[in-house]
């Protein structure tokens, strides 16, 4: 599959109250949450975001509490994929388990600004910066990983698997 | 191998297994509260299972938003409480028998050492403490596990933490938290477990070692954990109502790196915002002002931090600017503070006393800051926003240094409040 969009570039350490204030966890309607995605680091994200954009943000990102309405709120905001340094633990297994596609690459993460234009190859983990003329590749997924991202989510795989 | 390999190998039934290794462990407890939970019971209605894989092993509690705030909250609430009587779930706690979840679960006896926890809450890492390997995961993993009571899990690399010296007074699980996050940083142990040593931790009680397991997920861990002892098996003994099992790690168990603090160095500590990372001694933190204090929390609401604070407050009030609000994390913990006489000496103090919640810690309710406001918390996070206005900052400390910043109206030492 491949997406494009504009870059909106953070920092290190964006964490889960960032991306989802917990004041607005009383639902978890997709929709709902969208519109208060990044509004504690970016008021303007939700106005501003168009869909396939993608978010590219340095270490750590998503650290903080296990609210998967972090990755619901990102993905309902229209973001195709999040590209970062690293990712904190529990984002990274929710947003495998929610279809929220992540890449890991240093290099693109480092080198990309806000409003650059991006295209992502998911299937071959291929990040080209359109505005900067170049390409990366990401780090690939562990097999078992890459498992339950074909099968649709961690919960179609499970139901395969019983 | 470490305690923490050796866990996960048991529930793997495997005899060994080595880090970086994916393996489906069984999972003795999985838990969820109003937040996570209803999406998880969404996803589970929709895949069609009929039937939770035991009723024992699951335990929900309404603590974030309940008592209820507000309709949505209340809408939430009812769905874990709906849930869990359709499935006849053994472990629900309805308000006015529940507490914090991670205060309530080892006080009930729910978690014993050797077990293998998932919770759908970052700060499940705190049952490390009795030498249990525990982890917060999301909605989707506690729905998955709800209905195979299985979980993958990567094997984590450990790193050792070796506390050795006595610690100073007024140093408490909270300061070498703190100190450690401070240390590392917020990723420092990113997907790897933290096994906590030495003579300080043996010197720790229990309530303690839960506080210092609790912040492992600060430094970005998986797990936290500590080697049960004997002030495990005092506090497991009287609780269990199944059996458990002891795992040690084996001298020779290889971990990727060892690090070493020398206690009698540490001070009781204050992470700065808007990051648990930000850590500086009390000492140096200067003069700022304060308009709020929260003691409680999962991190630091337990019979221990009470009877800390109180220390501090007797026979004192809170200073006329600031607003000191305190929450003993469950029922037990709140009758017990009162038969001491803790809750007396708080009241007096002029602080307001709350029924257990999860509330302010994470900008839900009971104690929000407005624009420019200042709150030294013993909560576990600083982030921007956590508590409320996104221009209002949050201090972290234990709660000696919270009720002496109370008394005060700017962070301040114990020792400036009670005299060395």
């Amino acid at each position: 599959m491949k997406l494009k969009g504009n870059v909106f570039k953070y920092g290190d350490d964006v964490n889960t109250d960032e991306i989802i204030p917990a004041r607005y966890l009383n639902t978890s309607d997709p929709k709902e949450l969208a519109k208060h995605c990044m509004e504690d680091i970016d008021k303007d994200f939700v106005t501003k975001v168009k869909s396939g954009d993608i978010i590219v943000a340095e270490k750590n990102f998503g650290c903080g509490s296990s609210r998967e309405h972090a990755p619901i709120a990102i993905k309902a905001a229209g973001v195709s994929c999040v590209i970062a340094k690293s990712f904190a633990r529990i984002f990274y297994r929710n947003s495998i388990n929610t279809g929220l596609s992540i890449l890991e690459c240093a290099e693109a993460a480092e080198e990309a600004d806000s409003f650059d234009k991006m295209e992502v190859d998911l299937d071959r983990g291929i990040i080209r910066n359109l505005t900067k003329g170049k390409t990366y590749n990401s780090q690939g997924f562990p097999k078992f990983v890459q498992g339950i991202i074909k099968a649709g989510g961690l919960m179609k795989w499970v139901r395969k698997k019983k | 191998m470490t305690i923490t390999e050796k866990i996960l190998a048991s529930h793997a039934d495997k005899k060994k297994v080595q880090p970086g290794e994916i393996v489906n462990c069984k999972t003795d407890i999985l838990l969820g509260n109003d937040i996570t939970a209803p999406i998880s019971i969404n996803l589970f209605e929709k895949s069609g299972a009929k039937k939770v894989f035991d009723r024992n092993k699951i335990v929900f509690v309404p603590d974030h938003f309940a008592p209820n705030k507000d309709i949505e909250s209340a809408t939430q609430c009812k769905k874990l409480r709906d849930f869990s009587l359709k499935h006849r779930i053994t472990n629900y706690f309805e308000v006015g028998r529940m507490g914090i979840e991670h205060a309530l679960l080892p006080e009930k006896g729910i978690v014993l050492p050797g077990d293998l926890v998932i919770g759908a809450d970052s700060h499940t890492c705190t049952y490390g403490a009795l030498g249990a390997f525990s982890t917060g995961i999301g909605s989707t993993d506690l729905a998955a596990a709800m209905i195979i009571g299985k979980v993958w899990l990567k094997v984590p690399q450990t790193i050792k933490f070796i506390f050795f010296g006595k610690l100073n007074k007024w140093v408490s699980g909270k300061d070498l938290i703190l100190y450690t996050i401070g240390k590392i940083g917020v990723d420092g142990a990113n997907y790897r477990a933290m096994e906590f040593c030495g003579e300080a931790i043996k010197s720790l009680n229990m309530d303690n070692r839960l506080t210092i397991c609790n912040m492992a997920i600060e430094a970005g861990a998986k797990n936290g954990i500590i080697a049960p002892d004997a002030e495990t098996l005092r506090y497991v003994k009287k609780r269990a109502k199944r059996k458990y099992k002891i795992y040690n790690s084996d001298k020779d168990a290889s971990c990727e790196e060892i690090l070493e603090f020398n206690c009698t160095k540490i001070e009781p500590q204050v992470a700065f915002p808007h990051s648990p990372e930000n850590t500086k001694p009390v000492s140096e933190a200067g003069k700022i002002k304060i308009d709020q204090v929260i003691i409680g929390s999962c991190t630091n609401g337990r019979i221990t931090d009470l009877i800390e604070a109180a220390k501090i407050l007797k026979g004192k009030k809170v200073n006329p600017n600031v607003r000191l609000l305190i929450f003993p994390a469950t029922q037990e913990i709140y009758k017990e503070a009162m038969k001491m006489g803790i809750i007396d000496i708080f009241i007096d103090a002029e602080a307001v006393v709350s029924t257990p919640t999860c509330g302010p810690c994470l900008g839900g309710h009971m104690g929000i800051l407005a624009e420019g406001e200042r709150a030294v918390a013993t909560t576990n996070r600083n982030f921007v926003g956590r508590m409320g206005h996104v221009k209002s900052e949050i201090y972290l400390a234990s709660p000696a240094v919270a009720a002496a910043s109370a008394v005060k109206g700017r962070i301040a030492s114990p020792e400036e409040v009670v005299g060395k």
